[in-house]
């Protein structure tokens, strides 16, 4: 059973694939939007995920699967309307299919009545349209489905009807592989497919059949032949045969154009598989999702202009979905690769540093040698980062679901629309950016977007659009979330803020001070806690979680025109780019986004502030100096400012600081390792690398620095006014 | 690296002993010999010279590279109330390893392999139970006169590297007492 572990795996990933390709289909369906292509696609997944779910044994979710099926079936084939109504539910219903498939993955089992209100709403659609409804325990005739469907027979059996009225008798040979259950196919469902069609007669050929004691019980040993009269097309015909293209040959001969004998035929023979494989079938370029091979299907959208107007909702050209040359790979096997290819950089390093003392002249080959292998380390890290790169189209087709949902909520007409879903960044980057984006969507329905009678009467059309947008800059990765609302709202906010005592009454802020506001903690405008904002908790974890990942948020507002919230963010966690920086005897390493500038101060620009602390003009500002050495008892450092060096960093929202170290060694890209895989979390230290020499080096958190300083009793200094967001800083703003 | 990095070589051989009996590196930190158990012990190598990490007690030496990971570095002689050691190129990292976590403890020299039967260990003698030393040890064992303590390497350290478990039991404490 072991090895049908690995294949459940398998099942889920691709399960929780087709569940997302299902959703993005079921949001662009509307009755203004019908796009057949999409309905397949979604009649697709669905039935792959039955149909793996049945391989294993999943009788409920296979149950509830089937009910789904059926009313996609009925939506493309036209019997069951499209209506806002039936998409609320097909999409309810995928969520059940989700939760029924964590189940089955966690191996719970499932509540009582999670299917219940899902199931009923579908069979309300299948009851009002007359489609067949077929009983949910046909889970359990998969089982004995040999047996079952032999008895499956049509009207009229044994005669070839005759009809004229642009029917046609077709004659389906179907010779399915023994092994056709074991991919969860089931032989009945495409024979009752066929019933649907019109007049079938079926008949079981039972030839092969052996006898009991060398029967294999999994082995499929029946051949049918179907007579069928029918208006429908050969495509239409070959449609149920869809998935089991590689599993059986599939003949179809049209028998009579009217009304003939089995003589007249017309032969007009192909096997399903084979038609696949050409590409004729009319679905064949949406990039069928077949349940056998290893072959991930990812949409990319067409980068046409960049917007991808499907996101729209309506109207909208769906992406144009490509079957890629792509692997599936274990991640942990990719994160060794990183691993070992971080260790190379290091070992490159090492040996370039151990050279560096060589005569000149005398090892030219060497030297040569060892630059070539600096530039294809680079290029090496370089793919490998690139292998864990993701387009953000991940975290961004999220989001269609949520602003849905949000303003069925608020009451809101929201458009959301894309652009950049190709951008790429490091996967870790992107598990991240979740939940700041969907706080900071939730943020501009709620709070930016008005209602829209408020809309119409500020002259804007009624439907609010949120725009998302990623796109590379400077090497990092720079995410956009804009509305076209009404914009922050400054003297409110103000208001709020100085009636939840996080700014003094009448301080005098600037427009950019007041709308950083909103990213304190505790700071809310809503003045009642709805299900979606009003707690307070919100842009400030944002801006936590941004920073954690060394990013950094800033927000630009028009009144009356809307908001836009820019995030910035590194394009890894793995490497990082710093300055590496000696105390005494240690060195330790500087995020270069932290760093402002460095500089060694004169004696008359240092001066000491009520005994506490120290502080440094610098460029018209004083800046309050922290002493590494004294911060982290390092013995043997430079005690005096103007002898040493200052570096003044800052961090995201928390002011800026003055660094006393000994010296700065240079820039450097290092790779980062962690401290708590062995050991523990540091106040004041993010991670560690390792140098050059094979040395350890931390690496030193900015913002972490600061609050230890204030921790250790030399906190206060002078600060600016932009670090509002400590609240340490404003009882100096009442000073001030 | 290799060069001043000794494998314990072939040790899940020389561990196929009878179950009732045990393999133990054993080393010297001054006068005393103390004992782990070979199947913990994944390498003994060289000193090799510490980062050091801010703000914590001396008997945390720091940290180094161990072929790509960050491991810390524990003093036995400090943790056991005796200073900090001077170290020299004699001076040995026995690097052990529990579970997922790899962890350094520096000691003079490394001085036996023992082979050790559960029957000839003694229980160590009551000590005040809230030293955390109390908790390394897990029992006494006498060879050629010589009294080895043989120390338990699940606990050895286990808190100062913020091992889960000891903070879980933490934390139940404190939900106990707070009960």
């Amino acid at each position: 059973m072991d090895d049908l572990s690995q294949f459940k795996q398998t099942y889920f990933e691709e399960s929780a694939e087709l569940l997302e390709v299902a959703e993005s289909g079921l949001l662009r369906l509307s009755p203004d939007n019908q796009d057949m292509d999409e309905i397949n696609a979604v009649f697709r997944a669905v039935h792959s995920i039955k149909g793996g779910g049945g391989a294993f044994g999943f009788t409920d979710l296979v149950a509830f699967a089937h009910e789904f099926e059926t009313v996609m079936d009925g939506v493309r084939s036209s019997t069951i309307p499209v209506t806002t109504d039936l998409v609320d539910t097909l999409i309810i219903a995928n969520d059940v299919l989700g939760r029924l498939i964590g189940h089955a993955q966690e191996n719970t089992p499932i509540p009582p009545g999670t299917t219940d209100a899902a199931a009923q709403a579908l069979c309300r659609f299948l009851g009002k349209t007359g489609a067949p409804t077929k009983s949910t325990d046909s889970a359990s005739a998969e089982a004995t489905s040999a047996t079952a469907t032999a008895t499956v027979a049509g009207a009229g059996a044994g005669a070839i009807p005759a009809a004229d009225d642009g029917r046609k008798t077709w004659c389906i040979r179907f010779t399915p592989k023994q092994d056709l259950l074991l991919s969860g196919n089931d032989p009945s469902f495409m024979l009752r497919a066929l019933e649907r069609m019109g007049e079938a007669t079926i008949d079981c050929d039972v030839s092969d059949l052996p006898s009991l004691d060398h029967m294999e019980p999994e082995n499929l040993y029946l051949k049918w032949t179907v007579q069928l009269l029918t208006d429908q097309t050969k495509a239409q015909i070959e449609d149920p045969f869809e998935f089991v293209a590689e599993e059986g040959v599939v003949e179809i001969t049209c028998l009579s154009e009217t009304a003939a004998g089995p003589t007249a035929a017309k032969t007009e023979t192909a096997s399903v598989g084979a038609v696949a494989v050409s590409g004729s079938r009319p679905e064949a370029d949406s990039g069928a999702a077949s349940g056998s091979g290893q072959l991930t299907v990812y949409s990319k959208s067409g980068e046409a202009g960049a917007k991808t107007a499907a996101n729209k909702g309506a109207g909208g050209a769906p992406p144009t979905q490509v079957a890629g040359h792509t692997i599936r790979v274990d991640l942990d096997k990719i994160d060794r690769l990183v691993n070992m290819v971080g260790e190379m950089v290091i070992t490159q390093a090492m040996v370039a540093e151990h050279l560096r003392d060589l005569p000149p002249g005398e090892f030219q080959e060497l030297l040569e040698g060892l630059e070539q292998l600096a530039q294809h380390t680079r290029e090496l890290r370089e793919s490998v980062m690139s292998i864990r790169a993701q387009p953000v189209g991940s975290v961004f087709s999220r989001m269609p679901r949520l602003v849905r949902d949000l303003a069925a909520e608020t009451g809101k007409d929201v458009v959301l629309e894309t652009s950049g879903e190709n951008t790429e960044v490091d996967k870790t980057v992107i598990e991240n950016l979740v939940d700041p984006l969907t706080h900071m969507i939730r943020n501009s329905i709620d709070h930016g977007l008005e209602t829209p009678d408020a809309r119409e009467a500020a002259g804007k059309p009624r439907t609010g659009i949120v725009h998302l947008s990623a796109q590379h800059r400077s090497g990092r990765i720079v995410i956009e979330v804009s509305d076209d609302g009404r914009g922050i709202n400054r003297p409110r906010v103000l208001e709020k803020a100085v009636e939840q005592g996080l700014v003094p009454a009448g301080a005098s802020l600037s427009d950019e001070d007041i709308d950083n506001l909103i990213f304190l903690p505790g700071f809310s405008t809503a003045d009642k806690v709805s299900n979606i904002s009003g707690r307070g908790v919100g842009m400030d974890v944002v801006r936590r979680n941004i920073s954690g990942l060394g990013g950094r948020i800033a927000v630009y507002s028009a009144p009356g025109q809307g908001s836009r919230f820019v995030l910035s963010l590194p394009l890894t966690l793995a490497v990082l780019d710093g300055m590496v920086i000696s105390v005494g005897a240690e060195r330790f390493v500087l995020p270069l986004t932290n760093i402002v500038e460095s500089l060694r101060p004169k004696h008359a620009d240092l001066h000491g502030l009520v005994n506490k602390c120290d502080v440094m003009m610098a460029r018209g500002e004083y800046v309050r100096l922290v002493y590494l050495h004294k911060l982290f008892g390092i013995p043997g450092a430079v005690e005096d400012a103007s002898k040493g060096l200052v570096v003044l960093v800052e961090s995201e929202g928390d002011g800026r600081l003055g660094l006393v170290v000994d010296e700065v060694l240079g820039q450097q890209q290092v790779v980062i390792k962690s401290l708590e895989a062995n050991f523990r979390r540091l106040d004041g230290v993010g991670a560690a690398t390792i140098l050059g020499d094979g040395r350890v080096a931390l690496i030193l958190d900015v913002a972490g620095l600061q609050e230890m300083s204030q921790h250790s009793g030399s906190g206060g200094g002078v600060r600016q006014i932009s670090d509002l967001a400590s609240p340490a800083a404003v009882p100096l703003l009442r000073a001030s | 690296m290799s060069s001043n990095s000794l494998s314990v070589v072939g040790r899940t051989e020389m561990a196929a002993s009878t179950s009732h009996e045990e393999q133990y590196v054993t080393f010297t930190v001054g006068a005393e010999e103390y004992g782990v158990k070979i199947l913990s012990v994944r390498e003994i190598r060289g000193w090799t010279p510490e980062s050091r990490l801010p703000n914590l007690a001396d008997y945390v030496r720091g940290v180094v590279n161990l072929r790509g990971i960050i491991i810390p570095i524990f003093d036995l002689r400090a943790r056991f109330g005796g200073g900090c050691t001077e170290v020299t190129k004699l001076h040995v990292v026995v690097v052990i390893q529990v579970g997922e976590r790899t962890r350094g403890i520096l000691v003079d020299a490394i001085s036996d392999i023992l082979t050790i039967g559960h029957d000839q260990i003694k229980p160590p003698p009551t000590l005040d139970s809230s030293m955390v030393e109390a908790q390394y040890l897990s029992g006494l064992y006498t060879c050629d006169q010589r009294m080895v303590t043989l120390l338990d390497v699940t606990k050895l350290f286990a808190e100062e590297t913020g091992e889960e478990e000891h903070l879980a039991q933490r934390a139940n404490m404190g939900t106990a007492r707070a009960a």
